[in-house]
C-alpha cells in the first residue's frame, strides 16, 4: 500500500524510469567511457592497463598524424559533394514524378528501390561492376567506344566512384521527402499564377522552390548527416584504398582500433568526429533559422 | 558356490591386471583437455582422427572450430580474463606470437620435447622452429607452412622458347616479353593492395638484400629496400595488369588463373586453386618455379602460418603434450600432408605417401625454397597491421611511379616510431 501510494505520487518519474536507464546505459556511458579512454594510451591484448596520457593523442591526431586531415578533407567532400548531387537530382525527378502521368506509382516504386538494398550488398554489387577488365561498366564504355576508367582501382577515381555509388542509393530519399512536401503543398497560388500567364518553369522557380525550401533543407540535412559517417560502402569496397585515396574519418577511426588495437588514439579521433557532427548540425541549424520565418 | 568364488576371483584378477596395464599405457586416461582449433584444412583433417587418439591414450579431447579471426579474439578474451580452462588452441606465429609470449600466455614447449625423443625436433625445417621460438622459448609446433614461388604458364614459356627465370632480371626480362596489354595479357601480377602486398613483397626485399629492420633500427629507407621497392612497383606498372592497386590474392590468383598473365608470384597454398578446374581456367598449364635470385640470392619467405601450442594456464600440461606430440607426430603429418596440408617436417616431404597428392615440380621448389628462406613474410613487431599499412605505403607509392625514396625516408621514421614503442 505504502509503496503504490509512493508511485502514484510519482509516476511521472516512474514511467520515464526505463527509457532513462536505457538512454543512461546504451548512449551516455559509452559516450562517457570513450571520452575517457581518449586520454588514455591502451592497446586492447595488451596486458598493461590504460595509460592516463593527458592531451597527448589529440596533439599526435591534429599535429603530427599524416592520415589525420587528409581523412578529414575526404570526409567533407564526399559529403558535399554526394548531398549537393542528390539534392539536385532529387528535387529534380521528385518534380518530373509529381505530374500525373500513367504508370506513376510503378516509376516511382522503381526509383525507390536502391534506398531499401543493403548497403554492404549494394558494396559488393558495384565492386563487381567497377572491376576494370571483367566488370559490366567498362564492358559497355568499350561497346560504345568511350575511355574506359580505372574506377576503384586509381586512386584518382576511387573516391569519385564511391560518391556515385552514394548518389545512386540515396537520391530517392531525398526525391522521398520533397515528393512528401509537394504533396502538402496549397494549389491556391499556382492557380494565381496559371490566371497571370506564369509558364511552368516560372512557377515552378518562383512558387513550388521557395515553398519547398524548408524541406529541402531537411531532406539535405538528414543527408549531410548519414553521408557525414558513410562506412559501410567504402569499407566493403575499398577498405580506405587504394593507399589512402578513401580513408575518411570513420573508416580510419576503425582501423585506429580494430587493425591497430590503439584504443585510446581511435577513442581520441571518435571524440572529434562526435564534435565535428554536433558541429554540423548546429551550423545547419543556424543556417536555416533565417529561411524559417 | 566354491566354483562360483573362484570364477569370481579369477574374473577380479583379470580385471586388476587389466587395469593395471592401462594405467602403464594410459597414465592420463580420463583427463579432459579443451582444444581450440582454427577452421582450416589441417583440422578438417584431424578432427575425423579425435578418436584413435583418445583410445590410444584414453585423453577425452573437447574441440571447438572457430574461424581465424574469432579464434584470435576468443583466445585474447580467455587469456586476458585468467580463468582461461584451454589446453591447447592453433595460433598463427606471425600474426600473434609476439604479443601472446609477451603476455606470457604460452607454456615454453622446449622441455617437453627435451624430455621426448618422440617428437624429434631436427624433423622440422629450421626457419619453421625459428619462427616459433620468441625470447628464446617454443611457443608452438609448426603444422603448416608456406613459401613464395612463381607460377608460370608452362605452355608459354616452351612454345617461345623463354627460359623460366632464375634471376630479378630475367623475370624482367620474360615479363616484358609476354606483356601484351592490347590483348588483355600482361607479363606479370602480384598483389597491390596496400596490406596484402607486404607478405608477397617481403621475399623481393630480402632478396635484393634488405629487410624491414635489423637491431631494433628501422631499414625500409636503405638503398637495398629502396631498390626493392622500385624494382616491385616496376613490375606491376610496367608488365601489370590495370587495377593492381586494388588486388589482394584473389583478384591477382583470378588473373593468373583466367590465363590473363604469364607469371604470378605469391604464396605456395594457392597451388591447389590454380590446379582446380572449377576454379582455374589454366590448370594443367601452371609451372612452379623457385623464387628468383636478387643481388643477395633467392630469399623467398618460409613461414609456419599455423602452428598449434600450449597454455601456460593448462591444468592438463602432460596431456596436452601428449596430445600436441600425437597431432604433429611424423605419422599424422604423413596423413594431414595426404590432404593437402603442406608440412614443415622434412620426413613427410621425404616420403612419398607424403608428397603423393603435391604435383612433383612443387614439391622439388617448396622443398628448394626452405633452404636458407627468411622465416617471417612481415615486420616481426607486435602492432602487425600498422606496420604493414607502412610498409604497404611505399610499395603503392612505387606501383604509381611516385618519389620512392622520399616516401621511405618518411615511412622509415613512422616505422622507427613504432618500434621504438614497442621497446
Amino acid at each position: 500500500m505504502v509503496l503504490s501510494r509512493w508511485i502514484d505520487k510519482r509516476v511521472k518519474y516512474v514511467f520515464v524510469l526505463p527509457a532513462l536507464i536505457f538512454v543512461l546505459v546504451m548512449m551516455v556511458f559509452p559516450i562517457l567511457y570513450t571520452l575517457r579512454l581518449s586520454f588514455t594510451q591502451w592497446s586492447m591484448g595488451s596486458l598493461a592497463p590504460p595509460r592516463w596520457i593527458g592531451l597527448r593523442n589529440f596533439a599526435s591526431l591534429l599535429f603530427e598524424d599524416r592520415r589525420f586531415w587528409p581523412a578529414v578533407g575526404r570526409t567533407f567532400l564526399f559529403t558535399i559533394v554526394a548531398v549537393l548531387v542528390e539534392t539536385f537530382l532529387g528535387v529534380v525527378i521528385a518534380l518530373i514524378l509529381n505530374r500525373d502521368m500513367r504508370g506513376k506509382n510503378v516509376i516511382k516504386t522503381l526509383f525507390l528501390l536502391p534506398m531499401v538494398a543493403t548497403p554492404v550488398a549494394v558494396g559488393m554489387v558495384w565492386l563487381l561492376m567497377y572491376e576494370p577488365s571483367i566488370g559490366v561498366i567498362n564492358y559497355f564504355l568499350r561497346m560504345l567506344g568511350l575511355p574506359q576508367g580505372l574506377w576503384l582501382a586509381s586512386p584518382a577515381q576511387a573516391l569519385g566512384s564511391l560518391i556515385l555509388v552514394d548518389v545512386w542509393q540515396w537520391t530517392p530519399m531525398i526525391t522521398l521527402i520533397v515528393l512528401a512536401g509537394l504533396a502538402a503543398l496549397p494549389s491556391e497560388p499556382y492557380e494565381a499564377a496559371l490566371v497571370d500567364g506564369a509558364s511552368t518553369l516560372q512557377s515552378i522557380r518562383l512558387i513550388t522552390l521557395p515553398l519547398l525550401q524548408p524541406t529541402i533543407l531537411a531532406a539535405m540535412t538528414l543527408r549531410a548527416i548519414d553521408a557525414f559517417k558513410t562506412y559501410d560502402i567504402i569499407y566493403t569496397m575499398t577498405q580506405g584504398g587504394p593507399g589512402y585515396a578513401t580513408e575518411t574519418l570513420n573508416i580510419y577511426s576503425f582501423v585506429l582500433g580494430f587493425q591497430y588495437f590503439q584504443m585510446g588514439k581511435a577513442s581520441a579521433l571518435l571524440i572529434i568526429f562526435f564534435a565535428l557532427t554536433l558541429g554540423l548540425a548546429v551550423m545547419i541549424n543556424w543556417l536555416k533559422k533565417p529561411l524559417e520565418l | 558356490m566354491r566354483r562360483a568364488l573362484s570364477v569370481l576371483l579369477v574374473m577380479a584378477m583379470v580385471l586388476a591386471v587389466g587395469i593395471s596395464a592401462a594405467a602403464a599405457d594410459q597414465p592420463y586416461a580420463g583427463t579432459t583437455i579443451r582444444v581450440l582449433f582454427s577452421n582450416h584444412p589441417w583440422t578438417d583433417a584431424i578432427r575425423p582422427l579425435l578418436p584413435e587418439f583418445e583410445e590410444l591414450t584414453g585423453i577425452k579431447v573437447q574441440a571447438e572450430s572457430l574461424f581465424e579471426d574469432q579464434l584470435t579474439q576468443k583466445l585474447l578474451v580467455e587469456f586476458a580474463s585468467g580463468t582461461s580452462t584451454i589446453d591447447v588452441f592453433m595460433q598463427r606465429p606471425l600474426q600473434e606470437a609476439k604479443q601472446f609470449a609477451k603476455n606470457g600466455w604460452y607454456a615454453d614447449l622446449r622441455p617437453f620435447a627435451e624430455d621426448d625423443p618422440d617428437i624429434d625436433l631436427d624433423d622440422f625445417f629450421p626457419s619453421a622452429l625459428l619462427a616459433e621460438t620468441v625470447d628464446g622459448i617454443l611457443t608452438g609446433i609448426p603444422i603448416v607452412t608456406e613459401q613464395e614461388i612463381i607460377y608460370y604458364r608452362k605452355d608459354l614459356f616452351a612454345e617461345h622458347g623463354i627460359k623460366v627465370p632464375t634471376t630479378m632480371e630475367e623475370l624482367e626480362e620474360a615479363a616484358k616479353y609476354f606483356n601484351d596489354p592490347e590483348n588483355g595479357f600482361y607479363g606479370f601480377v602480384s598483389r597491390g593492395q596496400r596490406s596484402p602486398a607486404v607478405t608477397q613483397f617481403s621475399s623481393y626485399l630480402y632478396s635484393f638484400g634488405g629487410n624491414f629492420d635489423v637491431d631494433g633500427k628501422a631499414t625500409l629507407n636503405t638503398p637495398e629496400a629502396i631498390e626493392a621497392f622500385t624494382f616491385y612497383g616496376n613490375m606491376l606498372r610496367n608488365y601489370g595488369p590495370p587495377g593492381v592497386l586494388n588486388m589482394s590474392w584473389p583478384q591477382a590468383l583470378a588473373i593468373f588463373a583466367q590465363g590473363n598473365a604469364a607469371m604470378y608470384t605469391d604464396a605456395s597454398v594457392f597451388y591447389s586453386n590454380l590446379l582446380d578446374p572449377n576454379q582455374s581456367d589454366v590448370g594443367e598449364l601452371v609451372g612452379f618455379a623457385q623464387f628468383p635470385a636478387g643481388p643477395a640470392g633467392s630469399k623467398p619467405y618460409s613461414v609456419v602460418s599455423w602452428g598449434v601450442s600450449m597454455a601456460a594456464t593448462s591444468r592438463n600440461k602432460e596431456a596436452a603434450w601428449e596430445f600436441i606430440k600425437w597431432a604433429t607426430s611424423k605419422e599424422m603429418t604423413l596423413r594431414t600432408q595426404a590432404r593437402q596440408v603442406p608440412s614443415a617436417r622434412t620426413s613427410a616431404w621425404d616420403d612419398p605417401r607424403g608428397t603423393a597428392e603435391f604435383p612433383p615440380q612443387l614439391v622439388e621448389v617448396i622443398l628448394a625454397s626452405s633452404e636458407g628462406a627468411m622465416p617471417y613474410d612481415r615486420p616481426n613487431v607486435i602492432a602487425v597491421g600498422e606496420a604493414r599499412d607502412i610498409v604497404g605505403t611505399i610499395i603503392v607509392t612505387a606501383i604509381e611511379g611516385g618519389d620512392v625514396k622520399a616516401v621511405a625516408e618518411q615511412m622509415n621514421r613512422e616505422y622507427q616510431a613504432l618500434l621504438d614503442r614497442e621497446k
